[in-house]
Formats: C-alpha cells, sequence, structure tokens
C-alpha cells in the first residue's frame, strides 16, 4: 500500500468507501487532517457530556412527586404592557442561530481567502454569542431574584434549579470559551497569520485556513446543543 | 450542489436557506408550545422539529454531508447507545416516581 490509496482521486464514495476506508490497513480518516478529526472527537465526548446531564434531568422530572415548574411561565417576560412566555429564550435562540450562519460564512469565506469578508463574519460571530451570553446572565439573575436556588423554588419540584443552575450553567461555559476562541481566531486572520503561516504564540503550529474550519465546528456545536436543550428544558 | 473536492464548497444560497430554515422551525416550535395542543402531540411536533435543527446544522453548516461516512460513522454511531440509556433511566424514574407515591405520599 502506497500513498496513492489517499489519493481523493481513488477514493470510494458512500457506504463502499466507509467498508475501503476502515478495512485498508491505513489510517482511517483519509483527506481528514488530525485537527478536524481530534475536534470531531472531543465533539463526540463533548455530546456525551450533555447527554448524561439531560439525561439525569430527565430522571429527576420524571421522578419527583411535587408538579415541575412550568417554563413557560418562569420565563414569560412583560414587554411593553404585554405578557410574553419565553421571550427572552427565544430571543437567545434566535441570536444563537444567526451567529451559527454568520459562522458558516466565516468558513466558507475563509476557504475562498477573503480575509476581510472573513474578519467581518467573526466578528459578528463574536458580537452575537457575547449577547447571548449577555441575556444569559439576565436571565440567571432574574431566576436567582425570583427565588430559584439548585436547592429549591418557590412554584414546584427543588430538583428545577439544579438542573436549570447546571444545564445552562455549563452550555454557557463553552458558549464564552467559545467567544475567547472566535476572538483569538480573529485578531489571526485580521494580522494574516494564517496566509503566512505563522507559528501560533501557545503551540508554535503553522496557521492555517483550516483553523476557521475547526473552530467553525465548536461553534455550531455549541448552537447544536441549544437546539436540545431549547426543545427539552424550555418547550417540553 | 456538493463537489467533492478539498475545500469545502457549498454556495451562498444554501447558507441563508438553512438559516431562513432554522429560524421557521424555532418559531413553530415556539408557537406550538404555547398553543392549545393536547400535551402528546405538542411533544411530538417540538421533537421532530428539534431533530430537523440538529440535522440541517450539522449536514450543511458542519459540512457533514462532504465529510466521507468512516468520519460521520464516528460521530453518529456511539450516540445510539444514548437512546437505550434513555429507555433503561426512563423505565427506572418510573419505577421511582411509583415507590415513592406508595411509600411517602402524604
Amino acid at each position: 500500500m502506497t500513498e496513492s490509496t489517499n489519493h481523493p482521486a481513488t477514493l470510494k464514495p458512500g457506504a463502499k468507501g466507509m467498508v475501503e476506508d476502515w478495512s485498508s490497513d491505513q489510517r482511517v480518516f483519509k483527506n481528514v487532517s488530525w485537527g478536524k478529526s481530534m475536534m470531531w472527537i472531543f465533539l463526540l465526548s463533548d455530546i456525551f457530556v450533555f447527554a448524561v446531564f439531560l439525561l439525569g434531568y430527565m430522571v429527576a422530572r420524571i421522578s419527583a412527586t411535587e408538579p415541575w415548574p412550568d417554563a413557560s411561565e418562569v420565563f414569560a417576560l412583560t414587554a411593553f404592557g404585554v405578557h410574553v412566555p419565553l421571550l427572552l429564550i427565544a430571543i437567545m435562540t434566535f441570536v444563537l442561530i444567526t451567529s451559527s450562519a454568520t459562522m458558516a460564512l466565516a468558513v466558507k469565506y475563509a476557504y475562498e481567502r477573503n480575509r476581510r469578508m472573513t474578519v467581518i463574519m467573526l466578528l459578528a460571530t463574536v458580537v452575537l454569542g457575547a449577547s447571548f451570553l449577555g441575556m444569559q446572565v439576565f436571565e440567571w439573575f432574574k431566576l436567582i431574584e425570583d427565588g430559584v436556588r439548585p436547592w429549591g423554588n418557590p412554584w414546584g419540584a427543588p430538583q428545577f434549579g439544579a438542573a436549570f443552575f447546571l444545564i445552562t450553567g455549563f452550555h454557557g461555559t463553552h458558549v464564552t470559551i467559545g467567544v475567547i476562541m472566535l476572538i483569538v481566531l480573529t485578531v489571526k486572520v485580521y494580522r494574516g497569520s494564517l496566509e503566512r503561516e505563522e507559528g501560533g504564540f501557545l503551540t508554535g503550529r503553522k496557521g492555517r485556513y483550516e483553523m476557521v474550519e475547526i473552530g467553525g465546528l465548536y461553534w455550531h456545536f455549541v448552537d447544536l446543543v441549544w437546539v436540545f436543550i431549547f426543545a427539552f428544558f424550555y418547550l417540553w | 450542489m456538493a463537489t467533492k473536492h478539498e475545500g469545502h464548497h457549498q454556495s451562498l444560497k444554501v447558507y441563508f436557506w438553512v438559516w431562513l430554515w432554522l429560524f421557521i422551525l424555532s418559531a413553530c416550535s415556539y408557537f406550538v408550545d404555547i398553543s392549545d395542543l393536547p400535551d402528546m402531540v405538542k411533544w411530538v411536533c417540538i421533537t421532530i422539529f428539534m431533530l430537523l435543527k440538529a440535522g440541517l446544522i450539522m449536514a450543511i453548516f458542519m459540512h457533514m454531508q462532504l465529510e466521507r461516512w468512516s468520519m460521520n460513522l464516528v460521530v453518529l454511531a456511539p450516540p445510539i447507545v444514548l437512546m437505550v440509556a434513555l429507555a433503561i433511566f426512563a423505565l427506572e424514574a418510573n419505577y421511582t416516581l411509583s415507590s415513592r407515591l406508595q411509600f411517602f405520599a402524604n
């Protein structure tokens, strides 16, 4: 076996290609850099972390004898004299979806070597991500003010607070790390470090435009997790 | 639409459509939630919308439709065991609830 089996032209697509990849007696992930495959494997581990949190929440909710607080009412806000259920959560969802779209565009422009548009799209993603965080901080403040604690709340099952703070807190931490990562990435793209393949200050690895895509995978994952939290925690 | 060259290419239009659909699906699940439909119908709708959104994000935004199957398999196959865990935990939690109601109900 030589390098030729890794050449894109000789790789078969679909299920047949999958069998050949796994039985090739070589590395399985053809055409995928180790950076990207490691990011996917990290995301897989993160899927399990969030899944276990959501499963724990499910067990607590099913087995609680007291009624579970109604999320629509707990997270309702009054805007301009109108009582709107889940208003802030709906806005947060919209903001995060839009940030995911701008991130996808940043990846697209990065591959087209369009530095200016990549920076603009990355900056938009940073601003949207940071505003999501701001709204989440507001939400936490409001709930703590209403008397929600990890061990109790005024409306029903005490496990509600524990599940809320753990799940949204862990997601918020992911968003925070993502925003920091995106700021670093924006600076790198802006000053042309990726184009000139300059080494990073931390690991010294050469800059490549693929970094934008790998960073994007993480950011989309944060959005992906929110899709499930939104459905299971806020809507169910 | 998708070419298999190195470095992924999808047209600008695709991203806008996906963004629009994610927005529509989120809005739909929100309005289903505040509607007066029976709970079971609500949950089925919300779950379907959730899975559609997750699929769109993974396939288009995360470029899974352009990756080789061997890469996708690594990410998509292991979560199947989570469905098993879900079933076991749901059974266990229902049992806990019934015991609590039987022995500790006021």
